[in-house]
């Protein structure tokens, strides 16, 4: 095995006994002061004006704001400068925050942000992809395309074709912990902020902005997120705005907590697509041409949805080779929450619709879908290395090889000729198998993000301060870079003291995501600790007149020829013989280039890989479906820690397969989110994870070079939960002879509607 | 109002609180007690779950939704008291760190709470205990794993928890004790909002920011709460908790005992109560449309006045109920008969969600023919209300798919299902039709459920 040890969580001490401290725990100065929003009740409208009198009157009102009150331009978008912290003209959605409540409790800033009367002077509502296409209401001028080859004229000469439309929903990250920013006004008007972020140095940006403060007035500390998922990425960004500008304002300390309710009218979600398809392939199912569209709903403001469509594009392919495709890209503005980045960031919406059109060719074929995926992979670099069709060069595939050990080990051949049998002598319950593939490329698309920064320090006593730009939201990413530091000095991970982030610290980072956070912090640790080691070592060969290379840390001792000391010991040592026991590291991802308008380049570093079978039962009276037994293969290249990595793919199995069955995001006609909260919202439970549920870790090493030959594994194993949806899809296939064109979510109603289709009724 | 309580093994005394002032707010910020954490403020997500025991043992609930009051005499147990008092792990919390069970760790304070009741009740199905904590980072097999790894574990002696010999309650602003008294009390001041489990009337104080002027705590009356089984029917009390009525009813009607068992969550079913369920009207409340299939009575009391009703007169439209100003529920009565219920329930998740369409049907047959049909339906109407039409269609016929049917066909001239987020018009007619087409294959020992299925 190559694989490093399977320690726990480094906080799971702490989450077992309540003792792991999240923002809303932190305890606060007497006279803290509570925030809440007041917002739109309406989607699209011109504020004429709002009645705060009852609000200002309400117990515990300490201060309303609203957008003419602000101090400097207070803007939350993390893109586009499009997001005013208060809405000032206009109101975009229903839950848009209009006015900022500053009370002496949570309850009572709740209680007093719901007193408001607004004059609004409605406006139709753009909601749907329709609707948005009629008004050409979208980001950028019109839609974004990315092709190779001539997917037209293919088109005209396959053998066979089909065509078809995916509707597929957006999803609700649900972390536990809500949004939630706390801001403690210091000195000079420098502002302390914990954030409940993916992402400290927007938080830092933003909130600098908006007090008018050059960025060296901030600083955010971020310990840990209760889940993140994406969902704190940008969406935090308006409560630290709001928190600051109010601390300022009253010269408190302020905090603001979303209420479960507010948090999910409020932020954004995953976006919901529809994706439209024709496919040309011949008798084998292997494709010749695609032509495929995406039309996004993105929302009222911009946020992330140019990046996260972007790489929907990118992965239009999944594993396979498409010689002759077309991808066009609708990004839609709508009167609706700004969906914005969910694990994966467009990926899993992507390689959903690619799925789709292999399950439909090998339908149209009478195949198993697994023989067209297998037809159609990408070839193995010994076959002779194929191109995306954004001209990336496919290096390292091990999809093939990969897939096969799975269907292997999970006896699939064997059970599907089960299902087969159980389908042919069961009228009501029917039973579903498939395999589906997973190829995720690795890097930010935007290539100035791919850079991470650390800060190390050994104090006198060999204990070791660890500080970097990553965030820890549950990931493990924190004890994944303390191994590496603890490898570098080699001394057990104890000694290693792991720290929140801080702006403070390490300056300018990256938000922690696109799987990035191992990849890239644990690389800038292991420079930063290279670096005090080797004047450790460079000091003690000195002294004990040996060459530096023979000086070696293992196991918390320092060995040179003739001397043995302990790593407390060299450091004494170091720091006696006045040698900087400090140092930052810094890592960019080297070897990638992209032009997102000509879709062209090297996006990814690399790519990561998995597989997964699912099965499921069926009942076709009403649709009710249930996950049997989950197999999963999934390459995390050397792993860094093979427990935390198995909790990834677990946890993002279990999501994947919830965005695609139970979790259903339903809005009304006016716009109003009618799922705001989890007795509406349904994701997994206890007992919705699949009876069997067996996760194994491909063993090998990323060819890329990374930290210790390492993948990332954050967000690739969420779109091993698509399996679940396309054994689903395959059980109603078995009740009629039509393709059943399942939509997404497959919640019981649309799996009973997909058996009719399939049954032509 | 004063209350009090032990809390993790110390006593407690609280004067002057607010009546809705809830648990899990008075342990976070009078506290400082940031442990039990708030996840949906609504009962939903479990994050805020604790350990209460009061005389009939230690049961799991959400502290989100909890009054003060609700506490009185009782012993609490948060996550901060699961070690023991020494600082020595709970087992569950060693196997949850062993396990990987916490990733973000927000919803861990919650489960190790929850684990931790089931193990002192030496409980073992995990997905019955865990059904009402959600975990949004690790797809619980880790958690449940941790948890079948302590099963054999003893239990720390610290976790044996007493309530407290007296409440705080005697006190002059306090509500009379017994039910003769309080119903007289309660005519005098209808305007009172009765508070039983507080599962529902929780969320208009943490959800609507509704100030109620004035509470009663109806779990003063321990007259309200009890379970007698006569030979030919079982009275239950109206503060009858849900987990209570599952344990008389199971041996009866098992098909409501599984209805049961998905009725919100093991922490809500341990608050909420079925006099509850059925006075607050709802159309998508699962307990009555069992109970309408059982024909059970309901009984109702204003001041002196006590009288009985069939439990399906008592709804009588959307948010109307045959109930006086100032009458309360007391309690229902269920016959006992041969058992030819079936109860279907359908809803998005499986676990912890309401139903789209409850189906609860009730048919007897005599030499082939149908004798006794009461389909009663939840999510179909404005009320729980039966399938007239489609019962009467069945009656008198032969027992048959044909003529199964037929009555399906008569249920469309039954109701208009409305569309909303769970489910649309049309997929709520079409289930309900099917749910009888389940009774008949249920009945010739077909397959027809997917959680008969094994891998």
């Amino acid at each position: 095995m190559t694989h490093r040890p399977a320690v726990p969580h480094d906080a799971a001490p702490l989450h077992v006994s309540g003792a792991a401290r999240y923002v809303d725990d932190i305890p606060t100065p007497t006279g803290t002061l509570h925030l809440a929003f007041g917002t739109s009740p309406v989607a699209c409208g011109i504020l004429n004006g709002m009645s705060l009198e009852k609000v200002r009157a309400s117990d515990g009102v300490v201060a309303v704001l609203e957008a003419c009150d602000l101090p400097f331009d207070a803007d939350c978008s993390p893109s586009n400068h499009d997001e005013p912290l208060l809405a000032k003209d206009r109101v975009h959605y229903v839950g848009q925050p209009v006015f900022l409540v500053v009370a002496t409790s949570h309850h009572l800033a709740r209680h007093a942000a719901r007193q408001a009367d607004f004059d609004i002077t409605e406006h139709p509502a753009i909601l749907t992809i329709g609707q948005a296409l009629a008004a050409d209401s979208r980001f950028e001028d019109g839609p974004r395309v990315y092709q190779r080859g001539d997917a037209g004229s293919s088109l005209k000469h396959a053998t066979h074709t089909v065509h078809g439309t995916l509707h597929m929903g957006g999803q609700e990250h649900f972390y536990l912990e809500g949004q939630a920013a706390l801001a403690l006004p210091s000195e000079d008007g420098d502002m302390l902020v914990h954030s409940s972020t993916q992402h400290p140095t927007e938080i830092q940006h933003k909130v600098a902005h908006a007090l008018g403060k050059p960025m060296n007035a901030v600083r955010v500390e971020t310990r840990r997120m209760g889940g993140g998922f994406g969902g704190k990425e940008s969406q935090g960004n308006a409560l630290a705005i709001a928190c600051a500008i109010a601390a300022r304002q009253t010269g408190k300390p302020c905090k603001m907590r979303y209420d479960r309710d507010d948090d999910m009218i409020i932020t954004g979600k995953r976006h919901d697509f529809r994706i439209e398809y024709r496919c040309g392939f011949d008798t084998a199912g292997r494709i010749s041409a695609l032509d495929v569209v995406h039309y996004t709903r993105c929302g009222w403001a911009q946020d992330l949805s140019l990046p996260v469509a972007d790489r929907a594009m990118l992965h239009a392919d999944n594993a396979y080779f498409l010689p002759n495709v077309r991808i066009e890209s609708h990004r839609l503005k709508t009167n609706m929450q700004s969906a914005t980045a969910f694990r994966g960031f467009g990926g899993p919406q992507g390689v959903l619709g690619m799925e789709r059109i292999i399950d439909h060719i090998a339908h149209h074929l009478c195949m198993d879908p697994l023989s067209v995926r297998k037809n159609n992979y990408y070839a193995t670099p010994e076959q002779g290395a194929q191109t995306t069709p954004y001209g990336q060069v496919v290096e390292d595939s091990i999809i093939a090889d990969l897939t096969d050990t799975l269907v292997s080990t999970s006896e699939y051949v064997k059970r599907r000729t089960a299902v087969v049998d159980w389908n042919a002598q069961n009228e009501v319950i029917k039973r579903g198998i498939a395999l589906t593939p997973v190829k995720f490329g690795i890097s930010f698309t935007l290539t100035h993000l791919n850079q991470a920064g650390a800060l190390v320090h050994v104090y006198q006593d060999g204990s070791i301060h660890l500080n970097h730009g990553g965030t820890e939201m549950g990931q493990g990413l924190f004890q994944k870079v303390a191994q590496v530091a603890a490898l570098r000095f080699g001394v057990p991970l104890d000694m290693i003291k792991i720290t929140a982030t801080d702006t403070a610290k390490v300056p300018n980072t990256s938000a922690t995501a696109a799987s990035s956070g191992s990849d890239l912090n644990g690389m800038a640790v292991k420079v930063a600790c290279d670096t005090i080691r080797d004047r450790i070592a460079a000091h003690l060969a000195d002294l004990h007149n040996c060459p530096v290379r023979d000086v070696q840390f293992a196991n918390g001792i320092v060995t040179l020829p003739e001397h043995q000391l302990s790593f407390a010991k060299a450091a004494q040592s170091a720091y006696e013989a006045r040698i900087s026991l400090s140092a930052t590291g810094f890592y960019k991802t080297p070897d990638i280039q992209w032009d997102r308008i000509k879709g062209h380049g090297r996006p990814f570093f690399y790519f990561a890989y998995g597989a997964a079978i699912t099965e499921v039962a069926i009942d076709t009276l009403t649709g009710e479906n249930r996950i049997l037994r989950t197999d999963i293969l999934h390459d995390a290249g050397a792993s860094l820690n093979p427990a935390l990595d198995i909790g990834q793919i677990e946890g993002g199995y279990v999501q994947g397969a919830g965005w695609l069955t139970t979790e259903e995001l339903v809005w009304d006609d006016a716009g109003n989110l009618r799922t705001h909260a989890p007795s509406t919202y349904k994701i997994p439970a206890c007992s919705d994870r699949p009876d069997i549920f067996n996760v194994a870790l491909w063993d090998g090493e990323n060819k890329a070079d990374t930290i210790y030959k390492s993948k990332a594994v954050g967000e690739p194993p969420f779109m091993l939960g698509l399996s679940a949806f396309f054994a689903l899809s395959d059980a109603v296939a078995a009740c009629g002879p039509a393709y059943p064109d399942l939509n997404a979510p497959a919640t019981a109603e649309h799996v009973l509607a997909a058996i009719k289709r399939a049954r032509n009724v | 109002m004063d209350v009090s309580f032990r809390l993790n093994g110390k006593t407690v005394k609280l004067g002057n609180v607010s009546p809705t002032r809830t648990l899990l707010d008075w342990l976070r910020e009078d506290r400082q007690m940031t442990g039990t954490k708030e996840g949906c403020n609504e009962g939903d997500c479990g994050a805020c779950t604790i350990i209460v025991t009061d005389r009939n043992g230690a049961k799991a609930l959400n502290a989100c939704i909890l009054f003060l009051p609700q506490l009185d005499g009782k012993a609490i147990r948060t996550v901060e008291g699961i070690a023991a008092p020494d600082g020595t792990p709970h087992p569950v919390q060693n196997a949850m760190v062993e396990h990987h069970g916490s990733q973000c760790g927000f919803c861990t304070p919650g489960f190790i709470t929850s684990m931790a009741t089931a193990h002192l009740n030496g409980e073992t199905d995990h997905d019955v205990a865990l059904a009402g904590n959600l975990c949004r980072c690790t797809g619980y097999a880790p958690i449940v794993r941790a948890a079948q790894s302590v099963e054999a574990a003893p239990v720390p002696p610290h976790m044996y928890d007493a309530p407290l010999d007296t409440a705080a309650n005697a006190t002059e602003h306090s509500t009379p004790t017994d039910l003769e008294t309080f119903a007289v009390w309660y005519e005098q001041n209808p305007e009172t909002t009765l508070i039983a489990g507080a599962t529902d009337v929780g969320l208009w104080v943490t959800k609507q920011m509704r100030t109620l002027e004035h509470v009663a705590f109806l779990n003063r009356i321990p007259e309200l709460a009890t379970i007698t089984d006569h030979e030919t029917c079982i009275d239950v009390g109206a503060m009858t908790t849900l987990t209570d009525l599952d344990k008389v009813i199971a041996p009866h009607y098992p098909g409501f005992s599984q209805l049961i068992q998905r009725y919100g969550s093991r922490q809500v079913r341990n608050a909420a109560t079925i006099g509850g369920n059925i006075a607050n009207g709802s159309p998508i409340g699962d307990g009555s449309p069992a109970l309408i299939a059982l024909g059970a009575t309901l009984h109702l009391q204003k001041g002196h006045q006590k009288r009985s009703i069939l439990l399906e007169d008592f709804f009588v439209a959307y948010g109307q109920q045959d109930r006086a100003k100032g009458e309360l529920v007391t309690g229902i009565s269920i016959p006992k008969a041969p058992d030819a219920l079936k109860c279907y329930k359908l809803s998005k998740r499986f676990d912890q969600d309401i139903s789209a369409v409850c189906g609860c049907l009730w048919i007897q047959t005599s030499r082939g023919t149908v004798t006794t049909a009461r389909l009663a339906y939840g999510g179909m109407a404005g009320t729980p209300a039966r399938a007239k039409n489609a019962e009467a269609a069945l009656v008198g016929q032969p027992w048959t798919k044909a003529g199964i049917e037929t009555a399906m066909q008569a249920m469309t001239q039954d109701f208009t299902p409305l569309s909303d987020m769970r489910a649309s018009a049309q997929y709520r007619m079409e289930t309900a039709q099917n749910m009888l087409l389940r009774y008949w294959f249920e009945d010739k020992g077909t397959l027809s459920s997917v959680h008969e299925v094994s891998p």
